[in-house]
C-alpha cells in the first residue's frame, strides 16, 4: 500500500533537527555533492594515479599522506542517505523501479534530461563549493553569506528558466 | 559544550556519526517526498511547493536551534564550520545548479535518496553528476583563476548586510512564513484538485506560524551570551552577592618564583598591553575567547588556581566573576590588578605597616623584583604563548 508523504512543515522541522544534530555534534552540516566528488577523485586516482597527482584539481586530495578520499565524513553520510532513504521507502511502501516525469515527456528523454541535469548540478556544485544541501541549506543554517547567495542563485535561475523547460514537467 | 569533534569524538567515531546522521537525513528526505522529481520540480511551476516548505522550515529550525544552544552555552558557534564565500563562483555555480534542477528534476542529495527507492531517473541524475564533476576536474585549468576569485572568507550574512544577528534571524523567519502563506495561495490556484496544501489544517498552521514569528521577535531582543553575562557580572547587586578569592601580589610573586604548576595566570588585558608586559607563564585571554570551547582545557583543571589579572582591581574582579559565572572552579583574582603588582613587586614597594614582618617583606620584594623581571625578559625572547588553539573542524561539500 502506498502511504502519504509527511506534512512538509513537519518534515522540514525534522530535517532541521537532523541538521542541528550534525552542527551540534560534529560542528559541520549536511552535504551530498562532496561524496560524488570523492567518488570521482577516488576513481581517477585508481585508474590514473599519475594524472590525478599532477592535476591541480584532484592533486590536493590524493597522493602521499592523504587518506583515501572515500574514507571521509561526507561519503559515510551519503551512504547513510542511501540506507535511510531505502528504509523510509520500505516502511512507506514506495520501493519500486520507476521513472518520473511530466505527462508530455517519454521515459527515455526523461533519462537523458536527468543525466544532463545531474551533470550541470555536478559542475555548479564545484563552483559554489556545495549543492543544495551543503552550500544552500547548511550555509543558511549557519548564516553563511555564501549559503544565501547560492540559495538565491539556484532558485532565481530556476524560476527564470522554468518557462522554457515547462514541457519537461507540465 | 558542542561541537564534540575533535575532542570527544575521534575521527573514526565521527565516521559512524556521519553514517547515522546520513540515515536520518535520507529517511526524512524520503518521508518529505523529496524522492519524487515531479514533486521537486513543482516548486518552479506552482503546483507543489513542498521543496520550499521543507527547505525553509529546516533552515529556520536549524538556525534557531543553533542560536538558542549558543545563547545557553551548549554550543560554541565559533567552532562550527561556516562555508566560506567565493562571491562570483557562488553565483555562477548557483545559476548552473538552477539549470540542473529544472532540467534534471533533482538535486544531488534528493537524487541519492530517490535512487535508493528505485527511481531510475534519479540513477541517471547521479550518473550525470559523476560525469559532471569529472568534466569539471579535467577542464579545471581553464577556469582555475575564476574558481579562486572573489574569495571573501567565512563571512556571515548579517555582517554582510550590516545588521545584527538577531534582526537577521527575525527577517529570515518572517520571510519564510510570508513565503509559506503566499505559495499556499498560489498552489491552491494552480492546482485546484490535488494541491498538497489542501490537506493542511489551517488553524494548526496559523498557530505554528505565529509561534515561530514570536521566536523571531525574541531573537531581535536576545543579546549575545557574551553581552548578557558580561553585563550581569558588572551589576552592583551581583558584585555584592558573589565573592572571589583574592591573591595578594606578594603571594603571586612567591608562587611564580616557585614555578608552581598549580597556578595559571590568566591575563585578561588587551593583547597590546599583554605584549608590553606579560607575567611569566601567563596566557592572554580575551573575553570573547571565554565563550568558546578552545580554552576549556586550560581553565577547567580544578587543581590549578586560575589567577585572573586585569589592569586594575575592578577589571580583575569582573573578569574573575565572569569565569566563575561560566562555571569554572578555583578562580582567584590578583589584588589591585597588574598595576598593583607593578608597583608592589616589580618596582618594590617599601612595606611600612609597622609590624615586625616589614623587614622580611622588603627583602622578599627586592629579590622578587630582580628574579621576576629577569623571568619576564627571558620569556620575551622566546615565542609568545598563545592560548588559542588551531581550529580543526573541516566541513563543506
Amino acid at each position: 500500500m502506498k502511504t502519504k508523504y509527511m506534512n512538509p512543515y513537519l518534515a522540514g522541522f525534522f530535517l532541521g533537527l537532523v541538521l542541528l544534530a550534525a552542527i551540534f555534534i560534529t560542528g559541520r552540516g549536511l552535504g551530498a555533492s562532496g561524496a560524488i566528488k570523492s567518488i570521482v577523485v577516488a576513481t581517477v586516482d585508481g585508474v590514473a594515479p599519475a594524472h590525478a597527482e599532477q592535476s591541480s584539481f584532484y592533486g590536493s586530495y590524493v597522493g602521499a599522506g592523504q587518506d583515501n578520499p572515500l574514507k571521509s565524513w561526507i561519503v559515510f553520510e551519503v551512504a547513510g542517505v542511501l540506507i535511510g532513504g531505502f528504509l523510509s521507502g520500505l516502511i512507506s511502501g514506495r520501493l519500486k523501479f520507476v521513472s518520473e516525469g511530466g505527462p508530455r515527456i517519454s521515459v527515455k528523454s526523461r533519462w537523458i534530461f536527468a543525466a544532463i541535469g545531474g551533470a550541470l548540478f555536478g559542475i555548479g556544485a564545484q563552483f559554489a563549493r556545495g549543492c543544495t544541501s551543503g552550500a544552500a541549506l547548511t550555509g543558511m543554517a549557519v548564516l553563511s553569506t555564501a549559503g544565501f547567495i547560492t540559495m538565491m542563485a539556484i532558485f532565481g535561475s530556476g524560476y527564470m528558466i522554468a518557462y522554457f523547460f515547462r514541457k519537461l514537467w507540465i | 559544550m558542542g561541537p564534540f569533534v575533535p575532542e570527544l569524538i575521534s575521527d573514526q567515531m565521527n565516521l559512524i556519526v556521519a553514517l547515522l546522521i546520513g540515515i536520518a537525513f535520507g529517511f526524512v528526505l524520503e518521508q518529505a517526498g523529496f524522492s519524487s522529481s515531479r514533486r521537486l520540480a513543482g516548486v518552479f511551476y506552482g503546483y507543489d511547493f513542498t521543496v520550499l516548505r521543507v527547505f525553509f522550515t529546516a533552515a529556520v529550525t536549524a538556525m534557531s536551534g543553533s542560536l538558542l544552544l549558543a545563547y545557553f552555552g551548549y554550543l560554541d558557534l565559533q567552532s562550527v564550520y561556516v562555508n566560506p564565500t567565493w562571491l562570483m563562483p557562488a553565483i555562477v555555480g548557483g545559476v548552473i545548479m538552477g539549470f540542473g534542477f529544472i532540467i534534471g528534476g533533482y538535486c544531488p542529495g534528493t537524487s541519492i535518496c530517490a535512487a535508493a527507492i528505485g527511481k531510475i531517473d534519479a540513477m541517471f541524475f547521479v550518473g550525470g553528476g559523476i560525469l559532471g564533476v569529472f568534466a569539471f576536474g579535467e577542464l579545471y585549468p581553464l577556469y582555475h583563476t575564476f574558481y579562486e576569485s572573489t574569495a571573501l572568507g567565512p563571512i556571515k550574512v548579517f555582517d554582510s548586510l550590516g545588521i545584527s544577528q538577531g534582526l537577521f534571524a527575525f527577517i529570515l523567519i518572517a520571510v519564510a512564513v510570508g513565503a509559506f502563506t503566499i505559495t499556499t495561495m498560489i498552489e491552491k490556484r494552480a492546482n485546484k484538485s490535488s494541491a498538497p496544501s489542501l490537506e493542511f489544517k489551517p488553524l494548526k498552521h496559523k498557530i505554528a506560524g505565529a509561534g515561530i514569528i514570536m521566536l523571531g521577535v525574541v531573537f531581535i531582543f536576545m543579546p549575545s551570551r557574551q553581552a548578557h553575562l558580561t553585563e550581569k557580572v558588572q551589576s552592583a547587586s551581583y558584585g555584592a552577592s558573589h565573592s572571589v578569592k583574592i591573591i595578594s601580589p606578594d603571594e603571586l610573586a612567591y608562587r611564580i618564583i616557585d614555578k608552581e604548576s598549580s597556578v595559571q595566570v590568566v591575563d585578561m588585558r588587551l593583547p597590546e598591553q599583554f605584549a608590553t608586559l606579560a607575567l611569566p607563564g601567563s596566557v592572554n585571554v580575551q573575553v570573547k575567547d571565554l565563550f568558546g570551547k578552545e580554552l576549556t582545557p586550560i581553565l577547567s583543571d580544578r587543581r590549578v588556581v586560575k589567577v585572573v589579572i586585569g589592569q586594575n582591581e575592578d577589571e580583575s574582579r569582573t573578569a574573575a566573576l565572569l569565569l566563575q559565572e561560566l562555571g569554572y572552579e578555583n578562580v582567584a583574582m590578583l589584588q589591585g590588578g597588574l598595576e598593583n603588582f607593578q608597583h608592589t613587586i616589580l618596582i618594590p614597594k617599601i612595606a611600612n605597616t609597622g609590624n615586625r614582618w616589614d623587614a622580611g617583606v622588603n627583602i622578599f620584594r627586592s629579590n622578587a623584583s630582580t628574579v621576576i623581571s629577569k623571568m619576564i625578559a627571558d620569556a620575551k625572547n622566546k615565542q609568545p604563548k598563545i592560548a588559542k588553539q588551531e581550529k580543526k573542524i573541516q566541513g563543506g561539500c
